[in-house]
């Protein structure tokens, strides 16, 4: 039966080739917009490398401070507490600390160039999986010693040395400071704010004291969890850490608000605190926006093909007087038309994606953010396949509904029109 | 007693409908059809008493708008009276949910209708085996060897790959004629299957439809404007302003 039904809605879908081809440019549209917005969502918060073991990653960027007068602040970690209260967590695998990244001037000849430089401890390459195209990651002796040593990636090695091997050994300056280059790693995209950089040094060379008892600094903690399951733990034990840490002015200050949050809990917990206002990372509310968002968009082609689909419904109304007059019951033809409808979306689908794939090479070619080289990938085409599926019984579903409560005699007289 | 259905091995040859004809195969009792519209009403069937027995072949007629087709669609269950019962061998099937009458449609009645109503996009063979694509548990291999024995029975074996559009009037209805046969139904409903074709194609079916009704004892309903094919049923009834006349 289902052959049938399909070979019929080819045979329907060639008869109108105007109707069809606007429907399917409706699908085909929405999808590949929705499908470069879920490519770049994974692409910032899913498993790529560096991060590939974000399963068991969680990440502390942010310190939250409640002032007694109402205030808030917002602002980085400093090393002194990340080392004190974090590095010092038992349930952890491992804990990395780094700074965030700044646009630091480098100079090849006369040409300036604006690297973006970060500090980190030795743990840091341990933490995250580069790829090292040659030499290796700087290590804890280096970080104690301060060792002016340094990791680049290829599009620095490139650009500072015209050469993408043999640079190990070389020299590169940094704000004025030279650094041994060490080891030269692929090209991390700028949307991956905790490892991103186009040069790492240690730690230690950083102009900060890094001691300086004080709350806010400019450093992250990027915490490896040994499993996924043992994350929750990690993060109770990470809580109960920042119980103990003191207030600094304990009159002016209410509390200071400091989680280990994954990736996604980490953008959510600033991006919805107007909302939360800090009590909660926000994701039980961004992800209903996110998915109210999707369905409005997706919502008003929808309507328009819900439109297409009730007249090219009612323009076989003598088709289901008689497929009724024959014995097929209301959810029968309810099938038969939602199988027809998800026939069409699917094909809107595939152009959907193949449109997605030309929209992404076009973002990643224009460099818009740097590095970023989106792709699609297996998750993105289940996730197309999904919501060409949802696209398609949405659509559907509210024509075949109709059509079907029709009475035969009416079909038959084509009064459904 | 209740004559019986079953065919006797005693009694193989003789004509099936003899052996039935005291059976009611469908029976209208105080059927009322009024349609409403914003500002008027109007009564297509008032309270209609008739039973058709088991195969019989009866003709309907009377002039345009009398009610014989609405009689016809309801008969047939492709529309709900406005009041009084409807008998299907016996059952009352006017409280029949959607599912139970869509069953009844499948197994009990084969319709024809004047423009034919073939599906245009699908191909001969496809159109008459569109009854039994309904029918649970059936195989793809019996739907199509029945669709088969269906078009050989109206002649037209040799074109179960043609569309309907590729083929004449007389031709469409026979693959109509066929389609109706396929599911093998006790009861067939004909609204004017000679309407669109000229007094020779037109005779052609009036003579498939006497064969049918002769040799597989089928109960016919037709409703005709056509005197002359009135007179070649059993019983002709006739219909003026939604009520029986004779």
């Amino acid at each position: 039966m289902l052959f049938s039904y399909l070979k019929l809605a080819w045979k329907v879908l060639l008869r109108r080739k105007f109707f069809t081809f606007i429907s399917l440019f409706g699908i085909a549209f929405t999808l590949m917009v929705l499908l470069v917005v879920v490519a770049m969502f994974d692409y910032t918060v899913g498993a790529h490398y560096p991060e590939s073991r974000l399963d068991r990653m969680v990440f502390a960027n942010f310190l939250h401070v409640k002032f007694k007068d109402g205030g808030n602040m917002n602002t980085p970690l400093s090393y002194h507490l990340l080392d004190k209260y974090v590095r010092t967590l038992r349930t952890p695998e491992k804990v990395a600390i780094a700074s965030n990244f700044h646009a630091t001037p480098s100079y090849v000849g006369n040409r300036k160039l604006d690297l973006d430089l970060r500090y980190t401890d030795a743990t840091f390459w341990q933490v995250l999986d580069f790829n090292f195209r040659e030499g290796k990651a700087f290590q804890e002796a280096d970080v104690k010693a301060a060792a002016h040593v340094a990791v680049i990636n290829r599009t620095t090695a490139r650009q500072y040395f015209g050469t993408e091997t043999g640079v190990v050994g070389r020299t590169i300056v940094v704000n004025q400071t030279n650094y041994r280059v060490q080891g030269v790693v692929d090209d991390v995209p700028a949307m991956r704010f905790c490892s991103y950089a186009d040069v790492w040094v240690p730690i230690t060379t950083s102009p900060d004291d890094l001691q300086h008892v004080q709350l806010n600094g400019d450093y992250l903690a990027i915490i490896l969890a040994k499993s996924s399951g043992d994350v929750p733990a990690v993060q109770a034990e990470f809580e109960r850490a920042m119980k103990r840490v003191p207030l600094p002015d304990p009159k002016g200050m209410d509390y200071l608000d400091l989680h280990a949050d994954r990736l996604m809990a980490s953008f959510s917990r600033q991006l919805m605190s107007p909302l939360t206002e800090y009590k909660s990372d926000g994701l039980e509310l961004l992800y209903p926006i996110l998915a109210g968002l999707a369905l409005l968009f997706m919502l008003l082609p929808a309507l328009n093909l819900i439109n297409i689909n009730v007249s090219r419904i009612m323009e076989r109304s003598s088709e289901i007087g008689v497929r009724k007059a024959f014995g097929a019951t209301g959810g029968k033809l309810v099938s038969q038309f939602l199988v027809e409808n998800i026939f069409l979306t699917l094909i809107g689908g595939i152009l959907g994606l193949s449109l997605a794939y030309v929209a992404l090479q076009l973002i990643s070619g224009s460099d818009l953010l740097a590095y970023a080289r989106f792709e699609l990938n297996w998750q993105i085409f289940a996730w197309a396949l999904l919501v060409t599926v949802f696209f398609g019984v949405l659509s559907g579903v509210y024509p075949a509904f109709k059509m079907s409560r029709l009475q035969p005699v009416q079909a038959l007289k084509g009064s459904g029109k | 007693m209740e004559p019986t259905l079953t065919k006797s091995p005693l009694l193989t040859g003789a004509p099936a409908a003899i052996l039935l004809k005291n059976t009611p195969m469908i029976k209208l009792l105080d059927i009322e059809k009024v349609y409403h519209t914003d500002t008027i009403e109007t009564v297509a069937l008032n309270r209609v008493n008739l039973t058709i027995n088991k195969g019989e072949f009866v003709s309907v007629m009377g002039p345009s708008g009398c009610g014989k087709s609405t009689l016809l669609s309801l008969m047939g269950l492709l529309d709900e009276p406005t009041g009084g019962t409807i008998e299907i061998d016996g059952r009352a099937v006017t409280s029949y949910s959607d599912k139970e009458l869509a069953r009844v449609r499948n197994h009990k009645i084969g319709f024809i209708f004047q423009s034919f109503h073939l599906i245009n996009d699908l191909s001969v063979l496809d159109n008459v085996e569109l009854p039994l694509l309904y029918r649970a548990g059936m195989s793809g291999k019996e739907r199509r060897q029945r669709a088969q024995a269906a078009l050989e029975k109206v002649g037209l074996i040799a074109r179960t790959k043609h569309f309907p559009s590729q083929l004449s009037g007389g031709q469409r209805q026979r693959v109509a004629i066929a389609r109706a046969l396929a599911g093998a139904p006790e009861i067939i409903l004909a609204d004017e299957p000679t309407g669109n074709l000229d007094s020779v194609m037109g005779d052609e079916i009036m003579d498939l439809l006497l064969g049918l009704n002769r040799q597989e004892g089928t109960t016919i309903v037709m409703v005709t404007h056509d005197e002359n094919m009135a007179h070649k049923t059993e019983r002709l009834i006739r219909f003026f302003d939604g009520s029986q006349v004779s």
